[in-house]
């Protein structure tokens, strides 16, 4: 393998003429330039898509009330309703394999008036009552100070955690938000810690939140027992498309609601629509494939062809070698390198091609700032092995019939060919 | 050294064949030097492939110092041609991207001489043939007589039992055919044994032993009284 007459050999043939090899090569060079164009594509699409996922845990649902469509046990149709805070224990008495079961409340919400107030400052940000365990479910860093504890729940504190969006608005720029208070519709909270959230964790609305213990809100605004919604995720192993009916159906059994009014309780299956999101992807990395793959495959048949023609313009030469005695195996493992060779610089090449090409899209990208449903294209070191054992394989299938063809001319034949 | 019995072969050409060689029997000792003459058609050819294993007979024995040579697969044959023989051909056929040395080293590279030791082994056949300031040259800026000197010097590098030569002079001048035949009879001064086709009677009668060939059979085997090919050059 590592033969220096056999390389210099190697270096020889393909230099004797340029132009054919740069031809061919460039067969190798394009296809696997496509493949490396396509996944790169197909992933920046998917890491854009995924980014409005954000960081959020995907085996997640989300379920509200809703107004009741059917009557039952003598109640009217169009009631309304709302969980309470002891659903909670219900749902996890009775549905097993989950996580976390966040009930939640909230206050404000997107374009809503004014409901902070800091000084002569004001802001309308989301505020939510919550529970400790809701940071895993929707991850958030925090900058300073801690986040909600069980003792702030146990106690009914009146402590916040406010977004770095939220700090912005009310605080200099230099002032240390952690002990100050801020008025949320006129009752006071002290802030003892402020996050951020990754840039891809809901934008710029994700950092303008403001964090206050469950139960403290209830009892701040006044909403006793009720829960507002709730964030429900399963353990890693099962997932919670096929926990959610169950966890409906206890609902509604609680609550009074008609089996089958599917219209009562209104959830959102984030699992779902990340697997659907998921399955697209992997359907659109088969197609790269398959078209960078099939591209690639009449560059080889190029290298295939030349190949042969090399072996037939050298058949006298063969059959010198072989009158000197070489063996017929290492004439056959001089061809299959040479292909070898040949496909795998060029392919080194295309793959060299294909990065610079998406640096300049990235770089390009950077400069004009986040494009929707696209974000860093990008192929992964595995892509990139994966795709070199194929130019080796392939190099091999190329080189491998016009081998075979060297070594079954016999050398009174080669010879014989003036 | 080489011992041949009733040796036979035949070409199929399309619906008949053509009966090449029809029973030879034939014996070279060590440190003989055979012209094997015949016109064109005869046989010498076939009988010289046949000889350097580069084809095989119908039917007949082969013996090669000793060794029967006999259903060879095509990598015993490479293993054998390395070992035993070398050979010379009327059009050189050097390999045109190598330099001199560099031809002459390849057998040597097929007996998996280490690479310095080949370099040098080949410098030494080079300077034999007196081309060892040609010796980074390609065949392309080298002359007939250089190029054939070159392939005798490559014939001889990986010290064969038998020379074998197919009209070595007959792309060549007469006077550098001369010079390749007083280098051939050099080589077979040191004790060598070699075999020559040729259809010139010059160059026949340079050699120690002519063998005729007509039609497939041997109609004369003699030997004769050698003339020196020095006196031409």
């Amino acid at each position: 393998m590592f033969n220096k007459d056999r390389w210099l050999e190697i270096i020889e043939v393909l230099t004797t003429n340029v132009w054919r090899t740069i031809l061919t090569a460039f067969g190798v060079c394009w296809g696997i330039f496509i493949l490396i164009v396509l996944l790169a594509a197909g992933k920046g699409l998917e890491n854009g898509i995924k980014q409005d996922f954000g960081d959020i845990a995907t085996n997640t649902m989300f379920m509200w009330t809703r107004a009741t469509t059917r009557g039952y046990e003598g109640l009217p149709k169009g009631r309304s309703f709302e969980f309470k805070i002891n659903d909670v224990q219900a749902i996890r008495d009775n549905v097993p394999d989950l996580r976390f079961i966040s009930p939640r409340n909230q206050l404000g919400g997107f374009g809503g008036n004014n409901n902070v107030v800091r000084g002569i400052r004001t802001g309308a940000f989301n505020v939510y009552g919550d529970y400790p365990e809701i940071i895993n479910q929707d991850p958030m860093a925090v900058t300073s100070g801690r986040f909600l504890n069980y003792n702030d729940i146990n106690e009914k504190r009146k402590v916040a955690i406010i977004g770095q969006g939220v700090k912005n608005d009310l605080y200099d720029k230099d002032e240390d938000a952690l002990g100050t208070y801020i008025k949320i519709q006129g009752v006071n909270f002290m802030v003892i810690g402020t996050y951020k959230k990754s840039n891809s964790g809901g934008g710029e609305e994700g950092q303008k939140e403001i964090f206050v213990p469950f139960t403290s809100f209830s009892q701040a605004f006044n909403r006793g027992e009720d829960v507002g919604w709730m964030a429900i995720t399963a353990n890693d192993g099962s997932s919670i498309s096929q926990l959610k009916d169950k966890i409906v159906e206890v609902m509604k059994k609680r609550h009074k609601v008609h089996p089958e009014d599917t219209r009562a309780i209104g959830y959102f299956d984030l699992y779902e629509q990340y697997n659907r999101v998921e399955s697209l992807f992997g359907a659109l990395k088969a197609v790269a494939y398959i078209v960078g793959i099939m591209v690639l495959l009449s560059g080889i048949i190029g290298v295939s062809n030349i190949m042969l023609i090399v072996v037939k313009e050298r058949t006298k030469e063969i059959g010198i070698r072989r009158a000197l005695g070489e063996q017929p195996w290492s004439i056959k493992k001089q061809i299959l390198m040479e292909s070898i060779f040949l496909t795998l610089i060029s392919g080194m090449v295309g793959i060299i091609f294909g990065s610079l090409v998406i640096y300049g899209i990235n770089s390009l990208l950077d400069s004009i700032g986040p494009v929707d449903m696209f974000m860093s294209p990008s192929v992964s070191v595995g892509v990139v092995t994966g795709a070199l054992t194929i130019l080796i394989v392939s190099g091999l299938l190329a080189g491998f019939i016009p081998a075979q063809s060297a070594i079954r001319v016999r050398p009174i034949e080669a010879l014989r060919t003036e | 050294m080489i011992e041949i019995k009733d040796l036979h072969k035949s070409y199929k050409m399309g619906s008949n064949s053509l009966h090449v060689l029809k029973g030879i029997n034939f014996k070279v000792e060590e440190g003989e030097l055979v012209a094997i003459m015949g016109s064109s058609g005869s046989g010498k050819s076939t009988l010289l492939n046949i000889l350097g294993m580069l084809d095989s007979a119908d039917s007949g024995e082969y013996t090669l110092d000793g060794v029967p040579i006999k259903n060879l697969s095509e990598t015993k044959a490479a293993q054998y041609r390395n070992k035993f023989l070398g050979f010379i051909f009327q059009s050189f056929n050097l390999i045109n991207y190598k330099s001199a040395l560099e031809n002459v080293a390849l057998p040597l590279y097929y007996q998996k001489v280490p690479r310095k030791e080949r370099q040098e082994k080949a410098m030494k056949y080079l300077e034999r043939v007196g081309l060892k300031p040609w010796a980074d040259h390609l065949p392309s800026e080298l002359s007939g007589g250089q190029k054939q000197r070159v392939a005798i010097a490559r014939a001889m590098a990986g010290e064969p039992k038998v020379l074998l030569a197919d009209e070595p002079t007959g792309a060549l001048d007469s006077k550098t055919s001369y010079e390749v035949m007083d280098l051939i009879q050099k080589i077979n001064d040191d004790g060598n044994t070699i075999l020559v086709v040729t259809h010139e009677e010059d160059i026949a009668h340079m050699c120690k032993r002519i063998v005729h060939l007509k039609d497939g059979v041997i109609v004369e085997d003699k030997k004769i009284e050698q003339v020196r090919a020095e006196q031409y050059v």
